[in-house]
């Protein structure tokens, strides 16, 4: 399997980047983001758009590109996608683990690997009530 | 309970309206200059924002601001933005300010670093503003993201912003939900030159989230000529052209301003949810004053909390 690693890390990059521009962050989103890569927004936000988004729906940032977040508000509902893909969209998606940036995503996806977030983060204390 | 409970959250569980002003940024002199604008804004308003460089422009820090607010009795609302810190920083700042008594944290994105005026920085982004709502949370919990406890935890009142006047529009109320699921108990709102998009907000964020307090932001300018700036040169903020033009074509354009943000104040108190405003003032003179006695506040005794 070590050996394989590279090649497969290469195989995924080499579908993805020319389609998504996929910046190989190892936690791939695409699903639930209307196939639009939210790490080819230029604040990498993996929440939904910043108040900064143009009129004609472009970038803050980069004027000439439509924001990400826009294209997959669109693209969502408009592309033939399963709609347990569609459910995700509004998921709260945690912070980048950036030990995962050049690993295959695809590799983490099969071992779960993507799907471990630090403690403070799963713990049930987000809806801890004092009041 | 905690030692420093939040007025704001107070403020927000009676049926009162809620005024919130951006405290002006400040860089030099001293505690003194923080001091003469907390006088002027205390009789008015319930909290101030700490802004955390805005508009990717350096100034006194959001931590020192926000802790001079609390000291001079002026509560702040310490802005956090996502543009400059990562997520320890963040952690380490907002723990920091709550050991002086900051309660109120208001996450936010940030204007990217091309806004400002070192367009040459690195931007960080290594969480986003839903992200950093739930680290504050966590925070409030006792714990920190890695899930490292401690005790004395902060009864942290968070909050978030949303712009109802920008694309996507009709994904802008459903964010709201997600922010408030990560912690957040209030929203300020960007500032909106589209009173239409505004109510569709307002009522479509309302009819989810009945509690939840809303304060749109209502800017005080001179003239045509910073609307017309705000229209082109900052992203998020579109202002209609027949706007503008009556402002500009008005034979007082200082007063037609004044009145458009009276209007404007007056249609977004009307909304539901809507508690109170946030004021932004880049008149710097007696205009703030006017436009609360015009919505029928009256100043409060200083030194009442």
């Amino acid at each position: 399997m070590p050996k394989l690693l590279p090649i497969i890390e290469f195989l995924e990059h080499g579908v993805k980047k020319p389609i998504w521009d996929c910046k190989m962050c190892g936690q791939c989103v695409l699903h639930s983001t209307g196939m639009t890569c939210p790490m080819t927004c230029p604040k990498t936000l993996r929440n939904g758009p910043c108040g900064g988004v143009r009129e004609d729906g472009h970038c803050e940032v980069k004027p000439e590109m439509p924001c990400i977040w826009v294209k997959a508000y669109e693209r969502k509902d408009s592309l033939p996608l399963p709609q347990s893909w569609r459910n995700h969209y509004n998921d709260l998606r945690p912070p980048v683990d950036n030990q995962l940036k050049g690993t295959s995503s695809w590799l983490n996806l099969i071992t779960k690997r993507d799907q471990q977030t630090p403690a403070g983060w799963s713990a049930e204390n987000a809806t801890h009530e004092s009041q | 309970m905690s030692d420093f409970p939040s007025h704001l959250a107070e403020r927000f569980s009676t049926s009162e309206r809620v005024f919130t002003v951006e405290f002006p940024s400040i860089d030099g002199g001293n505690l003194a200059a923080v001091k003469s604008r907390v006088d002027d804004l205390l009789p008015w308003f319930d909290a101030a924002n700490a802004t955390d460089s805005p508009a990717a422009h350096a100034h006194a820090s959001n931590v020192a601001i926000a802790i001079a607010l609390q000291n001079f009795g002026l509560e702040p609302i310490l802005q956090v933005v996502c543009r400059d810190k990562n997520r320890i920083a963040i952690q380490s700042d907002i723990m920091g300010a709550a050991l002086h008594g900051v309660r109120n944290i208001e996450l936010l994105t940030g204007d990217d670093v091309t806004a400002g005026d070192e367009p040459e920085a690195r931007r960080v982004f290594d969480v986003d503003s839903a992200q950093a709502i739930k680290i504050a949370a966590t925070l409030r919990g006792g714990r920190y993201l890695s899930g490292r406890k401690f005790s004395d935890a902060p009864d942290l009142f968070i909050g978030a912003v949303e712009n109802a006047a920008a694309p996507p529009l009709e994904y802008r109320a459903e964010r709201v939900t997600k922010k408030v699921n990560a912690g957040a108990k209030f929203f300020q709102l960007q500032i909106c030159f589209h009173g239409d998009r505004l109510e569709n907000f307002a009522q479509t964020v309302n009819a989810s989230h009945p509690t939840l307090p809303l304060l749109p932001t209502i800017v005080l300018v001179k003239g045509a000529k910073p609307l017309k700036f705000m229209h082109e040169k900052v992203a998020g903020i579109d202002i209609p052209t027949e706007v503008i033009a009556r402002v500009e074509q008005a034979s007082d354009p200082k007063e037609a301003a004044y009145q458009l943000a009276r209007a404007q104040a007056e249609h977004a108190l009307s909304l539901p949810g809507v508690r109170g405003l946030h004021f932004t003032d880049f008149c710097h003179d007696d205009s703030l004053v006017r436009l609360m006695r015009d919505l029928g506040v009256t100043p409060r005794p200083t030194g009442s909390h």
